[in-house]
């Protein structure tokens, strides 16, 4: 019966089936450690009002819960969570899912314009760099993979603010749109485009560093391989040689480090979500700590467990594309 | 009768204050004006959230009873209030012809609907304040008399008002659950401006009303737009590309308010922001028998450089303090209190009274401080403190946590020695500052008295000034607070600073109130 799905589905479902598991693992070592944190969100609401008196404060925790053992939390909240309901906000005073579906496109956007020019320059660059090795165009391109490899995100952020926004007047400080413009269509499309140019920029500066360097490192060795002699000595010269047969085989350690990094792209996010105030996920998830917003954090970390499962899958997945010799079982 | 002819001659007024601003600039009519926030607010309503951030936004939609202006207390939706000889009953007049904004009239139900439901019992300050309130009549539609079990000062409540004195609609939360009703968060109001949209962790869009009771004239701006935007280097960039118009409550650095200050486009400072000052403190535990010798405490004080900190932190916006009601509260404050001037070798000899000689490395003893996180001027207060410390020989080991963590530690666990944070004066001694010098408060109650302070002297004279009627003997009983406070030093109230604002000049009419942030921007306009 099993030949009759097709193996690519139910590795994936196996995969996802055994990821479970370690989302409600992950899922309770977090709620753990938030609760090891001094203070709740009551303190931090109680902190941003400038006061309030006691029976304020008591009557809260007991409405948010936060009177119960943290055990009686912690399994209260699994509940709901094996429900798929992921609770209230007391910060956004909204479902929490609301608060993450309304983010999580922002973040979506940000990330993967980001990754793909990441990867996209990162490649081009790094086979270049690696077709001219030790010219002066490699040592100009190495440099500066350096230079961007060592540049803080935040820092970044705001030397490109005040350059282009301050200084020039091209682009926007911050926002995902022209607040009170309210576009529509193509001009509402251009304006996002527009307002993500340098929180993109900014964050993926660093892993098109990453990606450059690698795929030099990897194309040089591969350069140097048997079967690239072979093509060589058959006539594939230029272009063909090296589209079809170094990068093809060049670029696997490239995706593995593309996967990898999906997760820390989202932690970069927050830093410059917060400067450019994008309302994604990563600044959300730096305000829901600040404010001790328990369900809206647990949300997030949910949502990026399966969302870092998922592209682990897909990376596995491109894998046995790349190179045939990779079986999925 | 009588309220026909108040209406008249308000509206008479209102008549000559906009013939005197028309004669003064040309008013130009319509334009959006964009306001920086640094934080989110869950909750628009004023009448659930005492706080800044909250009055900021919502505003602009609900009024108070009463508002401040240089000149004194305003009636906005009461128009006369007057006390019964034994202070249990105070009469509100209520402005008659208003609307809320989904069209139904405001009246005196509305009054005594928040009251009893939102300010007595859900509003924090204000349930202290109004824990004497029994009940609230409505002889007419558009009287309000407040009944207290216990003699209300007349200038208490009055004081009081501009920040815990906004009705609700009571047709829109009766017979609701109150805290989860929809309208905190689309507030409803008689205001100026229409609550439209809040788009989450991005904007929240005002409109102009067209029925504002002020006359058809007002508002003068078309929209009120509030961008969300924590970080203040990026706040500050967006002001300097001209993309917002102002920021209020210290929203941008120090730094780059200095920058800007110099910049023609831009009018830094106070001014429109007295009703909020706030003091930078240094607050002992008194449970540590160090810091429990008067002697040590006033050593502290002595080490202390106000005017250094003043300059180098506050930059000079701000003065040293004198004990827990600031200069900015009128009657109720007094200079004649002992002062403990920067002498470091007085400090020394104090010490070295008290019996801590330095030891081989020159340190007498060690303390445990939290300097709280509200911002750069707390930070940094905690900072110098340190340093000072050191000069006369006290090891200070900082202890930074975010908010929770502080109150927390500070006022929950009472795991320190000394903290440093700030304290905000609330119009009248009685709101929010007497909390911390009295005893008796749950221990965990955010600005309680944390320092284990108790001084009989001390409860009598709060508890006395509560229920006096005389503003006169009222200001003298808060007189001697300040001077009682100053001699037994449980905190020093080292530093006395007003928030500062940063605002486009193209924004006209700005900051003309003492809580112009907090107010209804009826009368603001932009130059464009």
């Amino acid at each position: 019966m099993s030949l009759l799905v097709p193996p690519l589905l139910t590795y994936t479902v196996r995969r996802m089936v055994q990821a479970i598991p370690i989302i409600i693992l992950i899922m309770i070592g977090s709620f753990l450690l938030i609760k090891l944190a001094p203070g709740d969100t009551v303190d931090a609401l109680v902190g941003d009002m400038g006061g309030a008196d006691p029976a304020f404060v008591a009557r809260l925790r007991a409405e948010y819960g936060l009177d119960q053992s943290v055990f009686v939390q912690l399994w209260r909240y699994m509940l709901k969570l094996v429900q798929l309901d992921f609770g209230w906000s007391y910060v956004y005073e909204q479902p929490v899912i609301e608060v993450l579906m309304s983010r999580l496109g922002n973040t979506l956007l940000l990330m993967v314009s980001s990754l793909v020019v990441a990867f996209t320059f990162g490649v081009a660059l790094g086979a270049i760099a690696a077709r001219r090795a030790y010219s002066w165009t490699d040592n100009m391109i190495s440099t500066l993979g350096l230079v961007f490899y060592a540049m803080p995100s935040f820092f970044l952020s705001l030397l490109l603010i005040l350059i282009f926004s301050v200084k020039l007047g091209w682009l926007p400080v911050g926002g995902i749109r022209t607040i009170g413009a309210f576009k529509t269509g193509w001009a509402d499309v251009a304006d996002v485009a527009r307002h993500l140019v340098m929180p993109t920029a900014a964050l993926s500066l660093i892993y098109l560093a990453f990606y450059m360097r690698l795929m030099r490192t990897s194309v040089l060795e591969v350069m140097d391989l048997d079967f690239v002699r072979t093509a060589r000595a058959k006539g594939a010269g230029g272009a063909r040689l090296m589209f079809h047969h170094v990068m093809r085989n060049a670029l696997l350690p490239v995706v593995t480090l593309l996967g990898l990094q999906f997760s820390t792209v989202l932690g970069g996010s927050v830093v410059v979500e917060t400067i450019f105030s994008l309302p994604g996920i990563g600044q959300l998830a730096y305000t829901s700590v600040v404010k001790r917003d328990l369900n809206t954090l647990m949300g997030i970390i949910a949502l990026s467990s399966i969302i870092v499962v998922i592209v682990n899958v897909l990376t596995d997945l491109i894998y046995a594309w790349l190179d045939p010799r990779i079986e999925l079982k | 009768m009588r309220g026909t002819t108040g209406r008249l001659l308000l509206l008479g007024g209102v008549l000559c204050v906009v013939a005197a601003a028309a004669q003064a600039e040309d008013v130009k009519r319509g334009g959006t004006a964009v306001i920086h926030m640094n934080a989110e607010q869950g909750v628009l309503n004023p009448a659930l959230r005492a706080s800044t951030g909250v009055y900021q936004i919502s505003g602009k939609f609900m009024e108070p009873l009463i508002d401040k202006a240089y000149d004194g207390y305003v009636g906005v939706l009461a128009t006369e209030w007057s006390s019964s000889a034994d202070g249990k009953a105070i009469t509100f007049k209520l402005r008659e012809g208003v609307k809320w904004h989904d069209g139904k009239p405001f009246t005196c139900d509305d009054v005594a609907f928040t009251a009893m439901n939102l300010w007595k019992k859900l509003l924090n300050y204000s349930t202290t304040l109004q824990a004497n309130l029994e009940a609230v009549d409505c002889p007419t539609p558009h009287t309000a008399v407040f009944k207290y079990s216990k003699p209300m000062p007349l200038e208490l409540l009055v004081a009081a008002m501009p920040d815990l004195g906004h009705p609700v609609p009571k047709h829109l939360y009766e017979g609701t659950d109150i805290l989860k009703n929809p309208y905190n968060q689309k507030p409803v109001g008689t205001g100026p401006f229409k609550f439209v949209e809040y788009k989450r962790g991005e904007y929240i869009i005002g409109e102009r009303n067209k029925d504002y009771w002020r006359g058809k004239e007002y508002p003068y701006l078309d929209r009120v737009i509030w961008r969300f935007i924590p970080d203040k280097a990026a706040a500050a960039a967006a002001l300097e590309a001209g993309e917002m118009h102002e920021s209020g409550f210290n929203g941008i650095s120090m730094e780059d308010m200095v920058r800007l200050s110099k910049d023609p486009r831009f009018d830094v400072g106070p001014k429109g922001f007295e009703n909020n000052v706030a003091h930078s403190t240094v607050e002992f535990n008194l449970r540590n028998p160090i810091l429990s010798d008067l002697r040590v405490r006033q050593a502290i004080y002595h080490a202390l450089d106000a005017d250094f900190a003043l300059k180098t932190i506050m930059r000079g916006y701000g003065k040293p303090g004198r004990g827990p009601i600031p200069s900015a509260a009128g009657a109720n404050y007094t200079d004649e209190v002992q002062t403990y001037p920067y002498n470091v070798e007085k400090a020394k000899a104090l010490l070295d009274e008290a019996g801590y000689k330095p030891d081989a490395k020159g340190i007498r003893f060690k303390l445990k401080h939290r300097p709280a996180p509200w911002g750069e001027y707390t930070q940094l207060w905690g900072e110098y403190f340190a340093q000072a410390m050191k000069q006369v020989g006290i090891a200070v080991e900082l202890v930074t946590n975010d908010a929770p963590g502080f109150l927390n530690g500070v006022y929950r666990d009472h795991d320190f020695d000394t903290a440093s944070g700030w304290h905000q004066f609330r119009a009248d001694p009685a709101v929010s500052t007497t909390v911390w010098l009295r005893s008796g408060a749950p221990v965990g109650t955010a600005w309680s008295n944390q320092f284990g302070y108790k001084s009989d002297k001390m409860d009598d004279l709060i508890d006395a000034a509560a229920v006096e009627l005389d503003p006169a003997k009222r200001a003298n009983l808060y007189h001697q607070v300040q001077k009682l406070e100053m001699t037994d030093l449980p905190v020093i109230f080292a530093i006395e600073h007003p928030f500062l604002g940063i605002t486009n000049k193209k924004l006209k009419n700005h900051h003309n109130t003492p809580r112009w942030d907090s107010s209804s921007w009826y009368d603001v306009w932009l130059d464009q």
